[in-house]
């Protein structure tokens, strides 16, 4: 399991925690709401630190070891924040064979982090993901919601130094 | 309703919007005004054409012209020249690689020449935003019939039964046997479910998301009629989150399919209800599995659990469900649409249809591609896929995934069904068709898999959890150079433990990749163990740095920069490593002027 306890202290708004309450408002009672919930909790904190956790469990009136434990189950529920460019670079059998171990070590070198973390500056976070289903243009990495495909290792530094 | 003289189809499956596909739309339109033409030219964006590797990809219609590699800066050309001038744009068409030639239209090309499409009918030929063009091509047809004539649910599940259409996740489980099933299964409370699995978990495999993203209309239609005929009124489509073109459109496909009253209170006026609902996975290989998948839908940790009871008796909710995967409804309103006979008529006795695969790795021409059962491993990748790029040898082929297993080169003429596969060790899967070539690694290979399922085990029962994380550690050391001689045994007696006691088909069958590559190349295996070398060159703690003495020429600019002095030789004579010294940092090869230095 990740690092499931962020050192970043939160810093949800009044106005982020009323948009949660209005979901889980809206989920309440629904069999099967908890994931729903969490999906829509990390699209408006951008991840799922303990005292959103806390909010759900009280707010759909469930164990909070239950929410902690679907939220760590699945490997999209993010317990620490993420980086202004989020970077995934695809680690698919597709892509593997055309050499993404390669890119993943390029990119580590040049941002020197390491999969699952976050630059000191919190410009960058690096991810390595499943299949983003862009085998066509296999290796692929995505910044953002920027994709780039046929990539070799030394694109990367360029590709990277473009996003400030 | 406006008619146009010409049809600009726009490719925005994920392939091509991943390299522009939508900015090529908008500078099309833009073009399209500006040329004052935009009421006789439609622009149309559609699901995949297939041809990945090509992408993005436009047709345009009467001509059947096919552009391939389209950036927006073509656009301009294609407008004046194609849509105002009918000079068709030679530069921009797809090439066949192998002849030389130029074909006009996909049908010419060997890529479609040799497919069948059925789950893929719809793809790249209309547009998936708009349900009329559904309709246009006799969309809700099938679902307006049997509704409207009163057909009876057990003469749609004969139909299905009849047409032999056998699950496409990857089981190959008989679908109208399910549907039976799960119709004759009793609920307490009268509440039954359909479920479609979209969880396409598979990495390199994207034949579930092509058909979502190009014809949602063609899965919601087939899951109202399941509904209809095992007695469902409600539906979930478990989607995987990491698909977001896929959720869109579905949502949009659901909006209008209420809309229309396709989907809601008394669909066709004829008392029966049916509903769907999109339930996001959150990404978690294990719920691919299906008893993992509706403890998902339920809200929990996606944790299969032993089966009996199946889901068709005890599933969602612990009611009847009734679970089959994307590309299997894909093929039910063709059958219904066709007749059974029509569909039990292509491909062999026992895998009726054709199978759609996501060909990638080495391969030219990496894409969709729908074929009869029983089509050969050869057609799909000679003729259909062009071949390893770069006239690298054809190694093997993984199908199915971390579940599945390899074909070496050897068998490339087997039949692709489910029992050919089988057979040779290896399985259907759901699709993925993973081509290798000569520099990939099997022993690497089987341990990307191993990294997969054991990143990826849920951890419930202990011969996966553990089991995974054992075998990992055995493939690691022998990619290492530790491997030790004892370790094949060992290997296969814990995937002998695996297969038969852990919980779910993903303990089950993670032995999978790496018995399959030990038995058709066991010869790689022993060369890591017993003389610490990968003979495809991957492996980097194998790898050794060798000086050619033919290309030599003794210039010393090696010797000079390496840091650990393990390069000798006097000036104008070939030089040599001393490999117990060299500490692989490749600074050599970086200084070599004459290419004389090689990995191996």
């Amino acid at each position: 399991m990740p690092n499931c306890k962020t050192v970043i202290p939160y810093a949800g708004t009044p106005e982020q925690e009323a948009r949660l309450q209005a979901v889980i408002a809206a989920h309440k009672g629904q069999p099967g709401a908890t994931m729903p919930v969490l999906q829509q909790a990390q699209e408006i904190f951008g991840y799922l630190p303990e005292e959103v956790q806390i909010m759900v469990a009280e707010g759909l009136d469930i164990p909070l070891s239950e929410v902690y434990g679907v939220a760590s189950f699945y490997a999209q529920f993010a317990m620490n924040p993420k980086g202004k460019y989020q970077i995934s670079v695809c680690l698919g059998t597709a892509c593997y064979v055309k050499g993404a171990a390669d890119i993943l070590s390029a990119v580590e070198e040049h941002l020197h982090i390491k999969p699952g973390s976050i630059t000191p500056d919190g410009k960058f976070s690096l991810d390595a993901c499943r299949c983003v289903g862009a085998c066509g243009l296999a290796p692929v990495m995505m910044v953002g919601n920027d994709v780039y495909g046929r990539l070799t290792p030394d694109q990367i530094p360029g590709i990277l130094d473009k996003y400030e | 309703m406006n008619l146009v003289r010409s049809h600009i189809l726009v490719c925005t499956g994920t392939g091509c919007s991943s390299s522009n596909s939508l900015k090529i739309i908008d500078a099309f339109e833009e073009e399209l005004r500006l040329q004052e033409m935009d009421r006789e030219v439609k622009v149309i964006k559609t699901g995949c054409f297939g041809l990945c590797a090509m992408g993005p990809i436009v047709m345009i219609y009467p001509e059947g012209a096919c552009y391939t590699r389209v950036s927006p800066a073509d656009v301009k050309e294609i407008v004046s020249e194609h849509i105002v001038k009918g000079r068709i744009v030679q530069r921009l068409l797809h090439m066949e690689s192998d002849e030389g030639g130029t074909a006009t239209s996909l049908s010419d090309t060997t890529f479609y020449k040799h497919q069948y499409r059925i789950a893929l009918r719809n793809c790249g030929v209309i547009n998936p935003e708009d349900i009329d063009e559904y309709i246009g091509v006799d969309g809700y047809a099938a679902l307006g019939r049997i509704l409207t004539e009163k057909v009876p649910p057990q003469k749609v599940i004969d139909d299905i039964k009849a047409s032999g259409l056998r699950g496409r996740g990857g089981a190959g489980f008989s679908t109208g046997m399910k549907w039976q099933f799960t119709a004759d299964a009793k609920a307490p409370d009268g509440v039954k479910y359909v479920a479609c699995n979209a969880d396409e978990g598979d990495p390199g495999a994207f034949m579930d998301r092509s058909v979502l993203e190009g014809d949602p209309h063609s899965v919601i239609e087939a899951m109202a009629i399941a509904g209809y005929a095992v007695g469902a009124h409600q539906g979930y489509i478990y989607v995987r989150a990491e698909y977001p073109i896929a959720v869109k459109r579905l949502e949009i496909a659901i909006g209008q399919a209420r809309e229309y009253g396709l989907l809601g209170k008394d669909i066709f006026g004829s008392g029966f209800d049916f509903d769907l609902e999109l339930r996001l996975g959150a990404g978690a290989f294990v719920c691919g599995e299906e008893t993992a998948l509706m403890t998902s839908i339920e809200g929990h940790r996606g944790e299969p659990r032993p089966r009996p009871p199946f889901p068709a008796v005890k599933g969602l909710f612990a009611r009847p469900t009734l679970l089959n995967n994307v590309e299997t409804y894909a093929n039910i309103t063709w059958i219904l649409n066709n007749g059974p006979e029509q569909y039990a008529a292509i491909g062999t006795k026992g895998s009726t249809g054709t199978k759609v695969f996501a060909l990638g790795g080495k391969i030219t021409n990496t894409g969709l591609v729908e074929v009869p059962m029983g089509t050969t491993l050869r057609t799909i990748i000679e003729d259909i896929g062009g071949g390893c790029p770069g006239g690298k040898k054809f190694k093997a082929a993984q199908t199915g995934g971390p579940s599945g297993g390899c074909i070496p080169a050897s068998l490339i003429d087997t039949p692709i069904d489910y029992e050919s596969l089988s057979a040779i060790g290896s399985m259907m899967g759901s699709g993925g068709l993973i081509v290798m070539d000569e520099d990939t690694c099997m022993v690497d290979i089987a341990k990307f898999y191993l990294e997969f399922t054991a990143d990826e085990s849920c951890g419930k029962c202990n011969p996966c959890r553990i089991g995974t994380k054992r075998l990992l550690e055995i493939l690691t050391r022998i990619t290492e150079g530790k491997g030790r001689p004892e370790d094949i045994q060992r290997i296969r007696d814990l995937a002998e433990y695996m297969q038969a006691s852990s919980l779910c088909a993903l303990g089950q069958s993670a032995p999978n990749p790496i018995l399959s590559t030990m038995n058709h190349f066991l010869d790689e295996y022993e060369a890591h163990i017993n003389e610490k070398h990968c003979p495809a060159g991957v492996c980097k703690s194998l790898l050794n740095y060798y000086i050619l003495t033919d290309k030599c020429r003794g210039c010393t600019l090696c010797a000079r920069n390496c840091p650990v002095q393990a390069i000798s030789g006097s000036v104008k004579s070939p030089h040599i490593i001393d490999t117990a010294m060299c500490i692989k940092c490749g600074q050599c090869i970086a200084h070599c002027k004459f290419g004389a230095i090689i990995k191996k």
